[in-house]
């Protein structure tokens, strides 16, 4: 008797999600992505960054199977994409839409399926979904009625309704209020503490920063960085300082050994040189008896790295 | 359940519960049936005012009675015509007075009679008096001139042109192939006027479908679940079904609702028999009916109804999927459509008017080879099979029909995948020459 190999054999558990292996695509003479790689970290919700046509879309359109690549390959789980992959996939464009004569209840079942639901157990989480998100009472409803704010639940119920292993969500909350905002990013949060690996693409920096722990940042096509947000950010620090003192004023002979910068009536930013070290300063300021009510570190915030990588690379 | 068999559900469902298709569905028969009662309510009018006209027959023409007839009344007088004037006009005796002189020369061609009026007539009532005078005359003439009514009657000769197929033998059955041909043609132009509108129409709807799914932006949310190919064939299976119904429901509602009509107005509802061939005699009428049923019996209908539904499909495959390619490659504004629909629309008008040309000569080359050129023949061939056409034709027809069918559908789909995905500006023929070898 020969074992028959399980299904997880051939695909890697401990494989990523989704890895990018020097993916390039072009439309016509337009090169809209250029030998991208990346992987999905394993428990960490991946931001894909990037300025307005830098080839965000493109890429997601690769992973979703929607376009193919011209160079490189795409594995999920290990694999090469592949006719199956679709269903294990939820996926939110940008330019999104539902269908306005429709009901929602039927819309759902309708794209459920699609991606693989029997039309009982679709009925059966859609109804769970919507109560989720107190829309239960909207199921006999067009989409044409809802008001904006509601049909976008609804489109969010119908990317997660197959509970999919990737969720990909583009700019997914344009449009919303802040109270629809903070609910989505509730959801968005749950599914990925249960185990949904989530790709964000954006370019709203704040954003990126409360959701994102990994991200990717495209322009022009490439992949210009990528890392943890913690190591990027440390790796982007310009040894700059801000003081916090009470008192007066500063002594000249701060002002003679180091360069000062945006000074308040109680702050100012000290730039060191390369080589200089943050706890050689803090001894100083204590020889000069400044007296200290706050010493930190400034890092910079994504979006000034944002801008200065673009900035420099385009 | 497969995608394809789920977009078509979703296509056909969502149409078919729209109050605007039930309302076309139920108000086209019942439109139609109106306008057959109005019609026959029209032709059949007559006219309800009495009208009394008093005659005074010099010539004694019509020997003392004229029938009377639709509101005309003749009363014969023998009073001098002083006398009547002033018996006419309103509330007077008489609408008009006609005055038939006596007959000088029978051998006349002109004769000259009077109505005297202070009314107008109908121009219906004067036509009918003058055909009765006519007829009168006819009548007076053979008995003056001593006539021999049988050697009258055998100068009008009935001429039948019997067209016989060089092919068939001598002595086949008797086939009336005049009246194959009248029959031939008016299958002919029903069936290709039926292919005309539904290209349009259904074709139409499909191009609508795309439209509405790419400006509405749900498709690409659709199409992370169901390849592009997919998507367009489950919209053009399920449009072509949502015609299917509608078209079958008026086959069952339109006779229907004639065979109603007919009932409560008493009216001969069969169009082919309009109320303006009242004069045909009965005998004629029989024989032509006769002949009709026969023709119907003779063409070949295990030939023609298949053939016909095997022409409606690929047609409408066809047709359905150059206007979905252009559906897709439409802007954001849907008034823009025309710039790229009329190379699409140009060659269904012109397959149209060569399928009239073909049913007058439906053996012509025009004819022959524009129902083998793929873009005409689901119009002109439908039109051409009930004159019996040779089977090569008909072969090599269906053949170039299904493969460029299949050939539209192909390249359809191949400006579909990228057309829905460009979104905002309508997109040039050349853009969407490009796209049908662009890779993907």
């Amino acid at each position: 008797m020969t074992l028959s190999a399980s299904p997880t054999s051939t695909a890697a558990p401990s494989a990523p999600v989704i890895e990018v292996r020097n993916v390039s695509k072009s439309y016509g003479e337009k090169v809209a992505v250029d030998d991208v790689s990346f992987a999905m970290p394993p428990d960490a919700i991946l931001g894909l960054l990037g300025p307005n046509g830098a080839g965000k879309t493109s890429l997601i359109r690769m992973i979703t199977t929607i376009t193919a690549p011209d160079g490189g390959q795409i594995l999920f789980r290990g694999a090469p994409l592949n006719g199956y992959h679709p269903t294990q996939i939820g996926y939110l464009p940008e330019e999104r839409g539902l269908y306005k004569q429709m009901y929602v209840g039927e819309q759902l079942i309708y794209l459920a399926q699609l991606k693989g639901l029997t039309a009982a157990e679709a009925e059966r989480r859609a109804r769970e979904w919507l109560a989720t998100f107190e829309l239960e009472g909207q199921w006999k409803k067009k989409i044409d009625e809802l008001s904006k704010g509601m049909q976008q639940q609804v489109q969010f119920i119908a990317t997660v309704i197959h509970d999919p292993k990737l969720l990909i969500l583009d700019e997914p909350f344009s449009g919303l209020d802040p109270v629809n905002a903070n609910r989505m990013r509730a959801e968005i949060l749950r599914l990925h503490a249960s185990g949904t690996a989530v790709i964000f693409s954006t370019h709203r920096m704040e954003q990126v920063e409360e959701l994102c722990e990994y991200i990717v940042l495209i322009n022009h096509g490439r992949n210009i960085l990528q890392g943890k947000v913690s190591d990027i950010r440390r790796q982007f620090v310009e040894n700059r300082y801000r003081l916090t003192y009470h008192g007066e004023s500063l002594p000249d002979a701060l002002g003679q050994r180091y360069e000062l910068l945006n000074p308040t009536v109680s702050t100012v930013d000290i730039q060191l040189q390369a080589g200089e070290e943050g706890n050689d300063l803090l001894r100083t300021l204590l020889d000069l008896g400044i007296q200290i009510q706050g010493f930190q570190e400034l890092l910079p915030s994504l979006n000034e790295i944002f801008i200065k990588r673009v900035s420099v690379v385009g | 359940m497969s995608n394809l068999w789920l977009v078509v559900r979703r296509e056909y469902i969502t149409r078919v519960r729209r109050r605007s298709f039930i309302l076309a569905t139920l108000l086209t028969p019942i439109g139609l049936a109106l306008f057959v009662v109005i019609a026959n309510a029209v032709f059949t009018y007559s006219n309800d005012d009495v009208q009394r006209i008093a005659v005074i027959d010099d010539a004694d023409l019509f020997r003392g009675t004229i029938p009377d007839e639709n509101g005309l009344y003749f009363k014969f007088v023998n009073e001098p015509l002083e006398n009547l004037r002033e018996d006419t006009g309103e509330d007077r005796g008489y609408a008009g007075i006609l005055v038939i002189p006596e007959i000088v020369n029978p051998r006349s061609r002109n004769f000259r009679v009077q109505l005297l009026s202070d009314e107008t007539l109908s121009i219906d009532a004067q036509a009918r008096i003058r055909g009765r005078v006519e007829d009168a005359l006819r009548e007076y003439k053979i008995k003056a001139l001593d006539i021999d009514q049988a050697t009258l009657a055998s100068l009008d000769t009935d001429v039948t042109v019997t067209v016989r197929s060089l092919t068939t033998t001598e002595d086949g059955e008797s086939d009336d192939r005049s009246m194959a041909s009248a029959i031939g043609a008016g299958i002919g132009s029903v069936m290709g006027f039926l292919m005309y509108i539904s290209v349009f129409v259904y074709g139409m709807m499909v191009m609508r479908s795309v439209m509405e799914e790419k400006t509405n932006r749900i498709v690409e949310v659709v199409i992370s679940s169901v390849r592009p190919f997919t998507l367009l064939l489950g919209k053009i299976i399920g449009v072509g079904a949502v015609g299917l119904t509608q078209v079958l429901a008026w086959m069952v509602m339109i006779p229907g609702m004639l065979f109603l009509v007919g009932l409560f107005f008493g009216l001969d509802a069969d169009p082919g028999q309009m109320p303006n061939s009242p004069d045909m005699d009965p005998e004629e009428m029989q024989s032509m009916v006769e002949k009709l049923t026969a023709g119907l019996g003779d063409l070949n209908w295990w030939i023609i109804l298949p053939c016909f539904i095997l022409y409606f499909l690929g047609g409408y495959f066809m047709y359905a999927a150059l206007f979905a390619a252009v559906g897709s490659a439409m802007g954001d504004d849907m008034g823009e459509s025309q710039s790229l629909t009329i190379p699409i629309t140009i060659p269904v008008i012109l397959a149209f008017y060569i399928m009239m040309a073909a049913i007058q000569n439906p053996n012509s080359s025009l004819a022959v080879w524009s129902s083998i050129f793929p873009l005409f023949a689901p119009i002109v061939m439908p039109a051409r099979l009930a004159f019996d056409p040779p089977l090569w034709q008909v072969l090599s027809s269906l053949l170039a029909v299904f493969l460029f069918a299949a050939a539209m559908v192909w390249m359809a789909s191949r400006i579909y995948r990228i057309g829905i995905l460009n979104y905002g500006k309508k997109s040039s023929l050349k853009d969407m020459g490009r796209w049908i070898t662009a890779k993907y």
